[in-house]
């Protein structure tokens, strides 16, 4: 029981700000991995990614 | 920054060992598959929806056919073999990292933590609004089957992606009927707008294998999403745990 409240308020326990900057930093990394994995329209990332793309369900050519 | 130093690692860790369990079933189900279709795009004589057409990258001179191959050959391009898996599997694990980051960020702030136990709920949350949302206006595509303008399939993928995300969180978050009222609107939302419709043309590709691939590429998928989503919870509540230990032994 406390270790489940323990884990359970460890995000709300933060202040917002503390929050924010570690969300936005990582929702920025994640959309900077996954645009470049699947979106970016450079000729040698879209051949090295290329099965990647079709089997994610990018859209690719 | 602790905060981030422990998402920052719960999703490496989680995408990098997801994106691995990923590539191994991916290779065996999916990559033949992508393989064999590529044997008949080549053999098709109209090469006008090969690699390079709707490319926003694509030049006129890149989209000439190739007689063998057609991606943009000024371009760089892994050889097939080793080397096409080595780099398809090193995609696979960066866009692995890059969902679980998308995940961690959701989860700091929506304040909604994600633990071992609801991991499956974040991992299936992930799979329907990056894969099956999308999937369903967008079913996976071989190379060579015939699709409409990248750019605006890309613009219906995103938004498809953000809508169906933010209706689930709707749920999660308002746990009522307003909140199942506005998750039912935005997931809808897309597919009443529809996806860029494919030119009604015939495919050099088989259709058995379009079939095949389509539900192959998605069950795959699916595997991620559910090995990904309960590790990244595991990782994110092993950390958060020696995190609070640490602080305990600082001030004992």
């Amino acid at each position: 029981m406390t270790t489940a409240t323990q884990t359970s308020t460890t995000i709300a326990s933060l202040s917002i700000s503390q929050r924010l900057t570690a969300g936005v930093l990582a929702l920025f990394l994640g959309l900077v991995l996954v645009g470049g994995v699947g979106f970016a329209s450079d000729m040698a990332i879209h051949n090295g990614a290329h099965d990647t793309r079709h089997a994610l369900g990018f859209p690719c050519h | 920054m602790k905060l981030f130093q422990r998402i920052f690692f719960a999703a490496v860790l989680s995408g990098l060992a997801a994106g691995l369990a990923m590539s191994a079933v991916q290779q065996w189900r999916v990559a033949p598959l992508i393989l064999e279709a590529e044997t008949y795009e080549n053999a098709a004589p109209a090469a006008e929806h090969s690699h390079d057409a709707g490319t926003a990258a694509a030049t006129t001179e890149a989209a000439a056919p190739a007689d063998d191959h057609h991606h943009d050959e000024e371009a760089w391009a892994p050889q097939d073999g080793t080397e096409r898996v080595v780099y398809t599997v090193l995609a696979n694990v960066l866009g692995a990292i890059g969902f679980a980051f998308l995940l961690a960020a959701v989860s700091v702030l929506s304040g909604i933590e994600i633990t071992t136990r609801n991991g499956l709920i974040w991992g299936l949350g992930g799979f329907i609004a990056l894969q099956l949302a999308p999937a369903v206006g967008l079913p996976p595509e071989l190379p060579g089957m015939p699709a409409a303008d990248l750019v605006a399939r890309q613009a219906w993928w995103i938004g498809t992606a953000i809508a169906t995300g933010a209706g689930i969180l709707a749920i999660a978050r308002l746990r009522n009927w307003t909140g199942l009222a506005i998750a039912v609107v935005l997931i809808a939302a897309p597919h009443v707008i529809g996806a860029p419709p494919a030119p009604h043309e015939p495919s050099g590709v088989p259709a058995h294998l379009a079939t095949a691939y389509a539900a192959n590429a998605l069950a795959t998928g699916a595997l991620f999403w559910l090995i990904a989503g309960p590790l990244l919870g595991w990782l994110n509540e092993r950390f958060a745990k020696s995190e609070a230990f640490a602080l305990k032994g600082a001030h004992a």
